[in-house]
């Protein structure tokens, strides 16, 4: 009990970082199911939004406001794709990766010169930001909310992308690029509408993860995208229930890792502190590493060959 | 047999121009004052340096191997600490590690310096960066065991993420006493500790200590580049099945790759630590690698001299030319309402784009410096 008493807070916010990722690790996914491109600008995309959700609430009430940051995100996420990766469509992949490294560098400027690189402090959003406890653990209600929220907008999507035309074309593109086109559909809508969705459940994601953080700053939309596309490959690449399970996953671990000389010291095994938390961030690259070398393609990712 | 005289001809005239390049750099060093509005320039010429080293070093594999690896930070900052940790004059120890107790205990200058006299300095620091070139080379063979089996966007990610491991193993409070956790190495051999008495006169080798460095180890890849490994390198980028087929070992050429690209890193990290005089591993992240590359593509992918000319120009306008963008006045508008700090990122990065998205080539192709002074060819000959 006393064990279960130390572990739960960082189980708690292990699953609740976990739902952030895989709103974030879906954008991925997506992206790459379809243009095999490793979208580095997703993550700086999630911190434009948490910035655009701070400059949006200082003028206007919250619930005009966080609509609004919506729509810019997605547009945001619109307008990178016709910019910068759609003149590269039939360039070699690694010019289109640059261009999406050179978008993530630009974006991260452009939050600098503006936020001044200060910290801006997210604002509270009634409801969500409240104080709860739980099982004597207290935490803010975002925590609870978020693993039923991922949930049920992956439930959504995946009914999405399995019943609708839309969603048959997106399967189509992603399994041929080529033939699909042959068979009328128009790619290029069919991919703005996947940037489209991304960016989407990316403000969504950010509205919940900055909720739980005191702020946002240029370089805070690096590390969680990087997480999430590390979980988007752990649960292989292209499929969505696999990204949201090693979302989880990776929030999971790397909260119990952040706790785990408590804990070890708590059970008996440690007598003096190791410090491992420096390694939180750290483990997630660790797995990456083994996942790839043991099976590349993910939990469930399809098999692929090399043709010549 | 005109084939190899002609080479030999180019060679020898590439020598007399690094010669005379050299010579160039260490009377600028003299000529130009620390307070003069000119001292920039060495500062460019200093960090642009290195930083064409470690661009280069990253071409070997991005673009001469085609490995697309985004380690780069990672083998840099395993070479800053070796070299620092190993130059550390003992009495400056004590205060640099004042948390812990210095594990290493050993400062190759000092040592070495104290039986041989200013030449043993010397050939103490040029260990210290051996040593760490070889650290970052050691370090790249054990991940490159199991990471170089990935392939393209699998083998970025897996060192990307290398990268961030190191960073935070670096900074893990129990490697304290030898890696000084998550507080910087500083009072090492610095580069302007480098100076020649001659007679009466000293002559300083600030900026000619990293600029030797840096060409001598370009000069190395460019040899690696054109012998025979080098043209495995250019056939396994080109199509790695058909070069497996004309019987070239692919595991252990893109090992020799990969590992020789991270010692030049490594002595990257080094040369790094010894221009800014602090080592601290918060520095060396993943975004110092995306400039790398960003210097790279600038110059062009597969061109040694254009990733020179891109590290130049990269550092040249962001520490230099574009200053003022960041302080008020720009080309004689002054406007501080826009032009004020971080507004120079903001327009380089601009500038970065439109390359990456109209001038794909960047400034050289694949094309090296001695191509365009030679006679075009034909249009009827230039296509193939």
């Amino acid at each position: 009990m006393d064990l279960m008493n130390t572990v739960l807070p960082y189980l708690l916010s292990g699953v609740s970082v976990g739902g952030q990722y895989a709103l974030i690790a879906i954008g991925y996914t997506m992206v790459y199911g379809i243009l095999r491109l490793i979208n580095f600008a997703h993550g700086d995309v999630f911190m434009v939004a948490g910035l655009m959700m701070v400059y949006l609430s200082a003028s206007m009430p919250l619930y005009l406001a966080a609509p609004l940051m919506v729509i810019f995100t997605v547009l945001l996420g619109f307008v990178i794709e016709r910019v910068a990766y759609k003149p590269l469509r039939t360039a070699p992949r690694m010019s289109v990766m640059i261009s999406a490294i050179g978008v993530s560098y630009l974006l991260q400027n452009l939050a600098l010169y503006i936020t001044g690189g200060l910290n801006k402090n997210y604002p509270a959003i009634p409801w969500i930001s409240d104080q709860i406890t739980v099982f004597g653990a207290p935490t803010k209600r975002v925590t609870l909310i978020t693993p039923f929220l991922t949930v049920a907008l992956v439930i959504v999507l995946v009914w999405l992308i399995n019943h609708t035309k839309v969603g048959m074309a997106m399967r189509a593109v992603s399994r041929d690029f080529e033939t699909a086109q042959l068979m009328g559909i128009r790619i290029n809508n069919v991919i703005s509408i996947t940037f489209v969705i991304g960016s989407f459940l990316a403000a969504v994601g950010s509205m919940l993860y900055f909720s739980n953080y005191p702020g946002v700053v240029p370089t805070s939309g690096g590390m969680p995208g990087l997480k999430a596309f590390v979980a988007a490959v752990f649960g292989g690449i292209g499929s969505i229930p696999g990204a949201v399970v090693g979302a989880f996953i990776i929030g999971i671990c790397e909260n119990i890792i952040k706790g785990l000389d408590i804990i070890l010291k708590s059970v008996g095994v440690l007598r003096e502190p190791l410090e491992l938390a420096t390694f939180s961030d750290a483990f997630t690259f660790v797995l990456l590493i083994v996942i790839l070398v043991f099976k590349p393609t993910g939990l469930f990712g399809e098999k692929t060959t090399d043709k010549v | 047999m005109i084939g190899t005289q002609q080479s030999r001809k180019n060679s020898l005239t590439s020598l007399i121009l690094v010669a005379v390049m050299l010579a160039a750099v260490v009377v600028l060093d003299q000529v130009i004052k620390p307070t003069d509005s000119m001292s920039m320039l060495l500062k460019v010429l200093q960090k642009g340096s290195i930083y064409a080293l470690a661009a280069v070093s990253m071409n070997l594999l991005n673009g001469f191997t085609g490995l697309f690896s985004l380690g780069h930070a990672g083998f840099m900052l395993i070479g800053a600490y070796t070299y620092a940790i190993f130059t550390i004059p003992s009495e400056a120890r004590d205060v640099v590690y004042q948390y812990y107790d210095a594990a290493i205990r050993i400062s190759f200058p000092e040592v070495l310096g104290n039986a041989l006299g200013p030449v043993g300095t010397l050939v103490g620091v040029v260990l210290a960066v051996i040593a760490a070139g070889l650290a970052a080379a050691v370090i790249a063979w054990l991940i490159g065991l199991p990471v170089l089996r990935l392939k393209s966007d699998y083998l970025a990610i897996a060192t990307l993420g290398f990268a961030e491991v190191v960073r935070a193993v670096f900074q893990w409070g129990k490697l304290g006493p030898v890696t000084n956790g998550s507080n910087p190495l500083k009072s090492f051999v610095r580069i302007n500790a480098f100076q020649l008495k001659l007679g009466g006169t000293t002559i300083s080798l600030t900026t000619f200590v990293p600029v030797l460095l840096a060409t001598v180890c370009i000069a190395f890849i460019v040899l690696l580049v054109n012998s025979t490994y080098g043209r495995s390198f250019k056939a396994i980028r080109d199509d790695e099945v058909a070069a497996e087929a004309m019987g070239i070992n692919l595991a252990r050429h893109k090992m020799l790759s990969f590992c020789v690209s991270s010692f030049f890193a490594g002595v990257a990290g080094a040369g790094m630590a010894m221009v800014l005089g602090i080592a601290q591993a918060s520095n060396f992240k993943s975004a110092m690698t995306y400039e790398i590359l960003l210097m790279v593509v600038l110059g062009g992918i597969g061109s040694i001299s254009g990733s020179c000319i891109g590290a130049m120009l990269f550092i040249a306008a962001s520490e230099w030319w574009l200053r003022g963008l960041d302080s008020g006045v720009f080309l004689g508008i002054n406007a501080p309402g826009i032009f004020r700090n971080g507004f120079r990122l903001v327009v380089f990065s601009v500038i970065i784009m439109i390359v990456v998205l109209f001038f794909r080539k960047g400034i050289m192709g694949d094309r090296e410096l001695p191509d365009l002074l030679k006679k075009r060819p034909g249009k009827g000959a230039a296509g193939k």
